[in-house]
């Protein structure tokens, strides 16, 4: 199912109470349209992994408002009982490494996430290779995970992120392991993939490369965001 | 969906069979232990059965003649042979003794049987070769474990035997294997002294006054023929007419005779529960540090295992994967490190047990027991690294 992106207003969170108090997220607020690519930069500290395990729905906000497609998920509190299944079929994850499941070929660690969701196993796997033929993976759909290059690994991870078709993706330093090269090819791909299957998608990154690709990017300094635009550079 | 657990199983098989191996032979001394008690047991039983007996006649107040000494004069077997419901009685003597044979020495007991026929009770039921004692001197059946073949020759004390039948499964309640030999023999072997011994003994006979009196010549000869002979056997043992109840011809002997009689429950009480008690606890005690040890190496290995996978089970959590699914992951790994281990032990135990030189009895049941002992051990072992897979924060695949 399609969504309508994300929409965050207001989004704070605090770890500790009293004096100890950490205002990790102060005000955010963002917004990222289907088939949009935006990116969140900052510098270390500047709480960009706070917000990526909020709206990842893995830590809890402690104020504000979120809404995924047309569906409000946080409000001052969950609006959503089961977590582990938003995480699942609404939010794509990909990360800085593949992080693939070794003993897992490229095929199963790609159906796993609908396998996951009740769906038949031959119906996974058919979802997963038709993301492979997008992401140009099709012939190591039988590999193992160690027998593929580090740009094939980061290629499936996206075909995870995607493969239960969710409305938003969180993509968390996908290009830092790569070089210029792989990793325009990787922003490419995301762009790609945000047109076809028109999910938003949030680019955690401090990669001078790709800074530049951005149409609209979201600076967050001391737990507060601003928006900017951005060069919106053809990296073709 | 797919079985995680029999995929990472796959994608590290040589990892998990070399541990399964490991635990497998783990299991395997397990069994052998058990094999060993039920060997225990069943030599106990053995001993009983072959002896032919319905009864046990030994020295009042002694638990004879197997698990304690006893010593009955060896003319009682008459007098109870005409009690009601006694058909037969034999005397029979036993004395567990080293045994020459060839170039090492072997373990046996030494078993005395009185003249007769097969079917007399403490003869040996039946031959594997040969013949039975025939002779009433220096003849010798053999069970096939003290390694003697027909026609062998061996000496025990200063009487030379020669080896005429070989029987199997004769054993004593300590897995000995048994000689059978003739009574009159097996007396001379248990109660006769060396050479030096009689002259010594005679010498101080002689200078005794009270037997050395020149007014009654024959004294001195009677007593020193009196020294020299020996009346005693350990027990007789008796099989009851048909028609008659052990417990009653029993009680009859008790009364009359005065003597410690065993029916054949109370024998294998005495052997099972007295006799090989305290090596029963002793496997015991065995049996249960090793099922810790292996439960210790199971929690380890799986613990290991889990830690090795963190990162992934991370990332499993943080796309939606269920605790139940991640569980059941680690579970079933466990269980399969003890169905591995419990087929390479069950191989093992059978395979080496006809090598140990006592009977291992590995009963069905004992390993159907070890099977489910094998599997909660799993279970339990892998609680642990459950414990900390669910304890892996979903957050830990995002860096950061």
């Amino acid at each position: 199912m399609i969504g309508k992106g994300i929409v965050i207003e207001g989004l704070k969170k605090r770890y500790g109470s009293g004096e100890t108090a950490v205002d990790a997220l102060k005000e955010v607020n963002m917004q990222v349209a289907p088939g949009e690519v935006v990116g969140l930069i900052g510098p270390s500290g500047s709480g960009k992994s706070t917000l990526l395990k909020c709206l990842g729905a893995v830590i809890e906000p402690t104020a504000g408002r979120m809404k995924l497609g047309d569906e409000i998920i946080y409000d001052n509190g969950w609006k959503v009982k089961d977590l582990r299944a938003l995480r699942r079929d609404r939010i794509g994850f990909i990360f800085q490494a593949p992080y693939l499941i070794p003993f897992l070929d490229v095929t199963d660690n790609v159906a796993l996430l609908p396998m996951l969701a009740g769906k038949p196993n031959a119906e996974s796997r058919k979802q997963a290779v038709e993301l492979f033929k997008a992401l140009d993976v099709e012939h190591r759909a039988k590999a193992m995970p160690s027998q593929l290059s580090g740009g094939e690994q980061q290629r499936v991870a996206i075909a995870r992120g995607l493969v239960n078709r969710p409305p938003v993706i969180l993509a968390d330093e996908p290009t830092a392991p790569l070089d210029s090269e792989r990793a325009l090819a990787v922003i490419r791909i995301l762009n790609d993939m945000a047109h076809r299957f028109e999910t938003a998608i949030i680019v955690v990154t401090h990669d001078e490369k790709i800074i530049p690709t951005f149409k609209r990017i979201y600076h967050i300094r001391d737990g507060v965001t601003q928006e900017e635009s951005g060069e919106g550079k053809d990296f073709q | 969906m797919i079985s995680l657990a029999g995929r990472d199983i796959m994608h590290a098989w040589g990892k998990f069979v070399l541990t399964g191996l490991g635990l497998g032979l783990l299991i395997g001394v397990t069994l052998s232990m058990a094999g060993i008690y039920r060997g225990m047991v069943d030599d106990a039983r053995a001993l009983l059965d072959n002896s032919g007996a319905d009864l046990w006649v030994v020295q009042k107040d002694t638990l004879g003649p197997y698990a304690e000494p006893s010593s009955l004069y060896d003319d009682l077997w008459r007098s109870i042979r005409g009690m009601p419901g006694v058909a037969r009685a034999a005397n029979v003597t036993y004395l567990t003794m080293q045994v020459r044979q060839g170039e090492w020495d072997v373990r046996a007991m030494v078993t005395g049987i009185t003249a007769g026929e097969p079917g007399t009770p403490g003869w040996p039921p039946y031959l594997v070769a040969g013949r039975q004692i025939t002779r009433g001197h220096y003849e010798a059946v053999a069970d096939i474990a003290t390694g003697f073949r027909l026609g062998d020759q061996f000496q025990i004390r200063r009487n030379h035997y020669t080896v005429v039948g070989l029987t199997r499964r004769m054993v004593s309640s300590n897995g000995d294997p048994m000689i059978f030999i003739p009574l009159k023999d097996a007396s001379e072997a248990q109660f006769l002294k060396d050479n030096d011994a009689i002259h010594q003994q005679r010498r101080r006979t002689v200078e005794t006054p009270a037997f050395n009196r020149p007014g009654i010549p024959d004294l001195l000869d009677e007593v020193i023929a009196s020294q020299s002979t020996n009346p005693y056997v350990n027990a007789v043992l008796v099989q009851i007419k048909s028609g008659y109840v052990a417990s009653d011809v029993a009680d009859s002997i008790r009364r009359w005779q005065r003597l410690q009689v065993y029916d054949r429950i109370q024998m294998e009480q005495i052997l099972v529960g007295k006799l090989i008690a305290t090596s029963a606890k002793q496997i015991g005690m065995f049996l249960v540090i090793l099922s810790v040890v292996s439960a210790a190496i199971v929690a380890f290995i799986i613990y290991t295992l889990t830690l090795g996978k963190i990162r992934e089970i991370a990332v499993l959590k943080l796309i939606g994967t269920k605790n139940r699914t991640i569980a059941g992951m680690i579970l079933q790994q466990a269980i399969a490190l003890g169905l591995i281990g419990f087929v390479v032990g069950k191989i093992t135990a059978t395979l080496w047990a006809p090598i140990f030189p006592k009977y291992v009895l590995l009963e069905p049941l004992d390993s159907v027991r070890g099977f489910v002992a094998v599997v909660i051990i799993c279970v339990l072992s892998s609680f642990i690294a459950i414990r900390a897979a669910l304890k892996v924060d979903p957050a830990e695949a995002i860096g950061g």
